[in-house]
């Protein structure tokens, strides 16, 4: 399921470097066209850059600028550096309640995907049972189906459970639709641990909780935090589940806050809090990717050989 | 995830350390098994297999979506849909999405990872660009970035007025004044998909640049010693070896474009656009099921006929990949 070169543990590793060391022996010499097609490729490749940072940096420096001075000149700089935005982003337009229930909403569906789907994983890369193979479809049809077709439905599920508009039926729903990723990703990987430590323990005598929970699950924290990782930005992001299945604006994730936000501005025109909302909406992910980002990268390239 | 192999045909230690093991069912074994299974399943039953079941049947439905009554209606809904004139916009939309965005998607990002990977001096050994850490750093970010952030950043960047793009062009000469991207029908569609591209080139080609480093560097030193150029090594070598790569990018990529609701929504207030030019699959559903009427039956079988699409792209997908000669030459990627 992995490429030989690309070990969970340090699957970040793997995608730093050019495909091959260069050795010492090689030379630096290079020819007039290879100087042409450096240029060239340092040309696209800045600007590709260029069109990812600028976006977001002129975002950033809008958010502190006046509506009127966003009108004025979309170049100029603001005349007063200041957090004015972001309070009121934070405060009028509902941005600090939705922050806060989309950390709890997250923290806790992740903490939930990851222990089911760790446990779900294990069994059916560690077991033999009939069933399983039904098992591996219904995951499968779960990544393949277009979530608007549960859509209708699931709306009606929830509605009949009294689910809508409620930070728990949200939960459910993140947890359930992200199982089956979280499952596949850590199905390959409990697959690449040694069989004879879980046998050992059971030789000791831990029972199967035991041995899951002080055993195995220790030894695949490497897996567990890529799919932590993604599991974070999928579940920061969603946007379609809450604005079905909880549109009350109490109840409302940072998404559905932005959007709701951005759908003011034909009739009030803060300009500068709709740029600074975004950026506090941007932030969190922001420092997720630059702490984890060599880690994400490499369950990237992990993906890619399944 | 396509080729994940289907459980029980991996032949692996564990299995047989199970089977070896006594297996008497004791109560840590049967609560084990009921919970380590039952939970995680009872959940994705219910809130995913459940919905996906019942909108078979909903979609024969006239169901209102309030009453507890479900006249069964056979197939009106999807007569229904193809007689629907903004039905068959957004499907139309929803094709030209599934087919141009995955297209772009694919071939900058590929252009980029090979760039990046192939750039290097024709001296020596094959390898990559100086620096290249860095670009794919700042290129993957948009992905990271909530798609309905990217929408409203990007509706702002557009914006007339004020927005960064038609400032940007009349400064340096372009008098485009103040036309409105998002705003033209000519030019809604496009400038979404555009937007589209942004959120994704870097993720694929991330992607790419792993699957091209994953190929042994022998291949690319023989091609070299026998006089082939980048261009050649890139057609010729890079791309057959990783095209098991491009085809699942590919299949994402439509799956994402098919959807398109997010972006949608973030950059036009009013759903469909100038002339519902920008009016996708997606957006139809939600507002069918969602935006006051509550014609859940009909809405349902918009949600069909989106899945039998999202199938059918996929299926094609393969299938051309296979017609091509795709497969198994390349069982090591």
């Amino acid at each position: 399921m992995q490429t030989p070169t690309l070990k969970p543990g340090k699957a970040g590793s793997s995608t730093g470097e050019s495909p091959v060391v260069p050795q010492p022996r090689t030379s630096t010499a290079s020819t007039k066209s290879d100087k042409t097609v450096a240029v060239v490729s340092h040309g696209m490749l800045i600007v590709w850059a260029l069109l990812v940072v600028v976006p977001l940096l002129w975002t950033l420096v809008a958010s502190f600028k006046t509506s009127s001075e966003i009108f004025a000149s979309p170049f100029g700089l603001p005349t007063q550096w200041n957090f004015d935005a972001y309070v009121r982003a934070w405060n009028e337009a509902g941005i600090g309640s939705a922050f806060l229930n989309t950390v709890i909403v997250v923290v806790v569906s992740m903490t939930l995907t990851m222990t089911l789907g760790a446990m779900c994983a294990y069994v059916l890369a560690r077991f033999a049972f009939p069933g399983s193979k039904a098992i591996y479809y219904l995951l499968l049809a779960g990544l393949t189906f277009p979530i608007f077709l549960a859509i209708v439905p699931l709306f009606s599920v929830m509605k009949n459970l009294g689910l809508l508009n409620t930070l728990v039926g949200l939960i459910l729903t993140y947890v359930a639709f992200s199982l089956p990723f979280s499952v596949f990703f850590l199905f390959a990987f409990f697959k690449t641990l040694p069989s004879e430590v879980a046998e050992a323990a059971s030789v000791d005598g831990a029972g199967e909780w035991r041995t899951f929970f002080q055993v195995m699950l220790p030894m695949a924290k490497p897996g567990l935090a890529s799919v932590a990782i993604f599991n974070f930005l999928g579940l920061w992001n969603q946007y379609l589940l809450p604005t079905a299945l909880s549109p009350a604006p109490e109840a409302r994730v940072l998404s559905q806050a932005v959007q709701a936000f951005a759908g003011q501005m034909g009739y009030r025109t803060d300009f500068g809090a709709l740029f600074a909302a975004v950026i506090i909406t941007i932030t969190p992910v922001l420092i997720v990717y630059i702490l984890f980002q060599r880690q994400l990268q490499g369950s990237v390239a992990q993906g890619t050989s399944r | 995830m396509t080729a994940v192999p289907p459980v029980q045909t991996v032949p692996d230690g564990g299995l047989a350390a199970a089977r070896r093991r006594r297996r008497k069912p004791t109560f840590d074994r049967i609560s084990f098994f009921a919970v380590f299974l039952g939970l995680p399943l009872a959940v994705y039953l219910l809130f995913v297999i459940w919905p996906f079941i019942q909108a078979v049947y909903i979609s024969l439905t006239a169901w209102n979506g309030f009453s507890n009554a479900m006249p069964f209606i056979g197939l009106e809904n999807y007569v229904t849909l193809f007689q629907d004139e903004n039905f068959l916009r957004a499907m139309l939309n929803s094709s030209i999405l599934g087919l141009v965005l995955p297209l772009i998607t694919i071939v900058l990002a590929l252009s980029l990872a090979s760039v990046v990977t192939l750039g290097g001096p024709s001296r020596g050994q094959v390898r990559g660009l100086h620096g290249s850490g860095f670009y794919r750093v700042v290129s993957f970010f948009p992905y990271v970035i909530p798609a309905i952030v990217v929408g409203i950043m990007w509706g702002m960047i557009f914006d007339p007025n004020a927005g960064l793009f038609n400032a940007f062009l009349n400064a340096v000469g372009v008098p485009i004044g103040q036309f409105p991207w998002l705003g033209d029908a000519r030019t809604a569609l496009g400038t979404s998909m555009f937007i589209i591209t942004w959120g994704f080139v870097g993720f694929y080609m991330v992607l790419f640049i792993a699957a091209i480093k994953g190929i042994p560097a022998e291949l690319f030193e023989a091609a070299r010693v026998d006089g082939a150029g980048r261009m050649r090594i890139l057609v010729q070598i890079t791309i057959p070896l990783i095209r098991d790569n491009i085809q699942t990018a590919y299949v994402y990529m439509g799956i994402i474009a098919l959807d398109a609701f997010v972006y949608m929504s973030a950059l036009y207030l009013s759903p469909g656009g100038p002339e519902n030019s920008t009016l996708v699959m997606s957006q139809e559903l939600y507002y069918t099921a969602f935006g006051g009427t509550g014609k859940f039956g009909l809405a349902t079988a918009m949600g069909v006929v989106l899945s039998l699409i999202t199938l059918a792209f996929a299926g094609m997908v393969f299938g051309v990949n296979k017609i091509t000669g795709g497969s198994a030459q390349d069982e090591r990627l």
